[in-house]
């Protein structure tokens, strides 16, 4: 039934404005963003950008310093436990019970779920995740890369509708990588789950998700539709001004309100390349001065651009 | 929380330092009772050498019970220890091992986790208690024999008939359960103050040996805070083998003397646990989990 | 000649006196008549409760089963359990000391105890290597029984034993008797005991030292003459 009421939800979560200090740090600051139904959602960043805490305040682990989230249209602090039956997570690395067995871990997980999960989807589970056959190794015999499967295996063997996964693919080698890639869009194209993945590495992400946010510093950098944003018939454009007020308005105001992508250090808009002289002839009537408008040859070199200027 | 404390008993009994603290405990026991067995008359003649000068004691006074009590006297001060090795690293252990994110992503709430592992931690006190209830008391009876309970106290001598003395060791045993678990109680609070578990352990270990030392030291300053301090209490097992006498000197069978000092011990014990346990899960509820 | 012949009959008869006197029981005839009384029983097995009241200690009632055999065996046991006994005192009843192979007994005079009238006797062994050195006797001289006696002992330090008398005074057998000793202190170390913060008041602990203990036999029924085998003892 909840899962049902679910597939009519539009955004299976939704986040307004979070942010977390520690102390005078702050990890996250004012951030928003939705993820829809069905959807893929990548989440990409630099290790320490803020993705995991992000992450860990989806799922309740951190108390956000302000913003609300939701997911599957209610509160996370006030139906936790509802809401939580129907996510699966693995957040950065795989952290096991080193004396348990993959199977033991799996059948602990699944004991500690409302619904019953029996020795059937246990097995499925194990196989999903290419560990059929260590099934009954203890964990610390595991390489870093089994580790992670049996992570992802634990994450699933209750059929969530929602899955959350934080950097699932290190410590992969390429065969793994190319694995868990199929899984993600299997889960989401065959079985209709909502997945979250995070990762630093864009290559990954852009071959699996269906809408990239970059975050860096605990700030949304860019957000938006990932053909879009790998189209390459668009550029992205940093364009400084000396009055990025009025530059917000004549763009909010005109055609170009749907190419922005974020302001920092100016702003980043994601345009056609026929339209870049048309913005810049808009500005200028308005009587904002251009200090400079740099292009990106892509979403990749814009994306190491911001993160190499920590 | 059924599934939650099934779930954490197994993670107990699936590692194996579970069951140093059960190891250590047959050691000890048995070392102990060879050595009385083997030489336990000369430890008898050495308890009762004052005793001897004006009485003759005739029966067997180093039977069974009398060694379940020496034993009793000389585990309860260590198992604290042995229970902190498992109690202080219930939910440090978890953050050590990176663990503790997964179950705060299942859908039960923090208190049912933390709560669920208390139990659990509780459930495994017991069962140690109980293993050390075996061994020193009915294996110590089957081979010391039995007979009355002729206990050597430091200014007097209780003499306790045998058809008197297996219940006060029910009741000595359910009393020092409570003791046990307030142990266990303050390692779980330590253990919900960090993200290692050494330093619980340790710091479990150190509170009871200070506390003990305020309980034991008969300084003045120290007396206000000695009603407060759960080490004064654990050791009032003792209490249920001090029997009651009437205007002739004759000791009343099946009484107690201070049944007083006992209820006030196990309600000083009891809020202990209440406490530390009530610290514990407002500590987690509040805790950013970020291990 | 005339001379040494007296001289040595005189020594003769004095010696011969001197042998009589040491080789019998010097003793009384109301000794006597408490003894001949006592060698009707060559055996009992009495039933009975035994208190034991000694500051240091705390026991209940025990029951306690006592077997005497002549001359001087005898054994209190309690019935499954720990029984405490005055040292040595116990075997030192009226029928051991009278049973003794030459005593001198010295009459002291009358005393009033509890209301009776009886006459004091001190007896003193003649063998130097028994452990009771002197032994005084409180006896009603009616009903030749003794009520009380005091012992010195070499090794055991000094009793009393005080007789009360019911059914069975017809056999000179007690219904009550009461040991009093005197006790030493009892202290044991508290690294001994673990008993360390649980030291008692002051003031208590002063009222355990140096008192008298008593150990009281209630006899309630006596199993006279039946035999009994030696190794019960």
């Amino acid at each position: 039934m909840f899962g049902v009421f679910c597939y009519y939800v539009m955004s299976v979560i939704k986040v307004q404005n979070i942010s977390k200090h520690f102390g005078s740090l702050k990890a996250v600051d004012d951030l928003s963003f939705e993820v829809q139904a069905g959807q893929v959602f990548g989440f990409l960043g630099q290790n320490g950008s803020g993705k995991s805490t992000t992450i860990r305040m989806l799922l309740s682990l951190i108390h956000p310093t302000s913003g609300s989230i939701e997911l599957f249209g209610k509160r996370i602090e006030k139906n936790r436990e509802e809401i939580l039956e129907q996510v699966g997570a693995i957040i950065e690395r795989p952290d096991l019970y080193p004396y348990l067995s993959a199977k033991e871990h799996l059948q602990l997980f699944a004991k500690v779920r409302k619904q019953k999960i029996g020795e059937a989807d246990i097995n499925t589970t194990l196989e999903k995740v290419g560990l059929a056959h260590r099934a009954q190794d203890k964990v610390q015999t595991f390489s870093l890369g089994m580790k992670q499967r049996l992570g992802i295996g634990i994450a699933l063997v209750h059929n969530p509708s929602l899955i959350i996964l934080d950097e699932p693919t290190n410590g992969l080698d390429p065969q793994g990588i190319a694995d868990i890639r199929q899984l993600i869009q299997y889960l989401a194209k065959e079985e209709g789950k909502t997945v979250l993945v995070s990762s630093h590495l864009l290559s990954e992400i852009e071959q699996v998700a269906h809408q990239i946010l970059i975050i860096h510093q605990g700030k949304k950098m860019v957000e938006g539709v990932t053909k879009e944003l790998l189209d390459p018939e668009k550029r992205i454009v940093q364009i400084k001004t000396t009055d990025d007020a009025t530059a917000l308005q004549v763009i909010a105001a005109g055609s170009f309100s749907d190419y922005l992508l974020s302001r920092s250090e100016g702003m980043y808009l994601k345009i056609p390349t026929r339209e870049i002289p048309l913005l810049n002839e808009a500005l200028v009537k308005a009587g904002v001065g251009i200090v400079g408008i740099e292009t990106k040859n892509s979403l990749e070199d814009y994306f190491l651009q911001i993160t190499s200027n920590a | 929380m059924w599934s939650l404390i099934k779930v954490e008993l197994y993670k107990i009994f699936s590692r194996p330092r579970t069951y140093i603290a059960f190891g250590a405990i047959a050691a000890l026991i048995v070392v102990i009772q060879l050595g009385l067995k083997i030489d336990g008359d000369s430890y008898a003649s050495f308890l009762m050498k004052d005793i001897n000068d004006t009485l003759t004691v005739d029966g067997k006074v180093l039977n069974g019970y009398l060694i379940c009590y020496i034993l009793l006297q000389l585990l309860l001060v260590h198992v604290p220890l042995l229970v902190a090795l498992i109690a202080a690293d219930m939910i440090s252990g978890e953050a050590n091992l990176g663990t503790l994110r997964l179950l705060f992503t299942t859908p039960y709430s923090r208190t049912s986790w933390v709560f669920a592992k208390f139990i659990a931690a509780s459930i495994y006190t017991i069962l140690l208690l109980i293993w050390l209830a075996f061994l020193a008391l009915f294996v110590s009876m089957w081979i010391f024999g039995t007979d009355d309970l002729f206990l050597m106290k430091s200014n007097y001598v209780v003499l306790i008939e045998q058809n008197d003395v297996l219940w006060r060791y029910v009741g000595a045993f359910v009393f020092a359960s409570f003791s046990l678990l307030t142990v266990t109680s303050l390692g779980f609070l330590l253990s919900s103050l960090s993200s290692n578990s050494i330093g619980p352990i340790v710091g479990t270990m150190s509170a009871i040996v200070f506390f003990t030392i305020l309980s034991t030291l008969n300084i003045p300053l120290f007396t206000i805070v000695k009603p407060y301090l759960f080490t004064t209490h654990m050791n009032n097992w003792k209490e249920f083998f001090d029997i009651q006498v009437n205007a002739n000197n004759e000791a009343i069978t099946g009484s107690i003397l201070n049944i007083p000092k006992i209820k006030t011990s196990l309600v000083v014990l009891t809020l202990h646990i209440i406490l530390f346990v009530s610290a514990s899960i407002l500590i987690i509820k509040k805790k950013d989990i970020l291990s | 000649m005339k001379k040494l012949t007296f001289i040595l009959h005189t020594s003769y008869i004095l010696f011969g006196l001197m042998f009589c006197v040491h080789a019998t029981a010097q003793t009384d005839p109301l000794i006597e008549k408490v003894a001949q009384k006592l060698a009707l029983v060559n055996d009992y097995v009495a039933e009975g409760t035994m208190k034991t009241d000694v500051s240091f200690i705390k026991a209940s009632l025990g029951k306690v089963k006592i077997y005497f055999k002549k001359p001087n065996l005898l054994k209190v046991k309690k019935e499954g359990g720990i029984s405490l006994l005055p040292r040595g005192g116990v075997s030192l009843t009226i029928n051991t000391l009278l049973n003794t192979k030459g005593y001198t007994a010295i009459p002291v005079g009358t005393q009033i105890l509890n209301g009776k009238n009886v006459r004091v006797i001190k007896l003193i062994p003649n063998d130097d290597n028994l452990d009771w050195v002197i032994s005084t006797l409180w006896i009603d001289p009616v009903e030749a029984l003794v009520y009380k006696t005091a012992t010195t002992t070499k090794e055991s330090g000094s009793y009393e034993i005080t007789m009360q008398y019911g059914a069975y005074a017809q056999q000179g057998l007690a219904s009550k008797i009461i040991f009093s000793f005197n006790t030493k202190d009892y202290k044991l170390p508290n690294g001994i005991t673990l008993e360390f913060g649980d030291d008692e008041p002051v003031s208590k602990q002063k009222a355990l030292k140096n008192k008298k203990g008593t150990i009281e036999i209630t006899y309630n029924k006596y199993t006279i003459n039946k035999g009994i085998p030696n190794n019960i003892f």
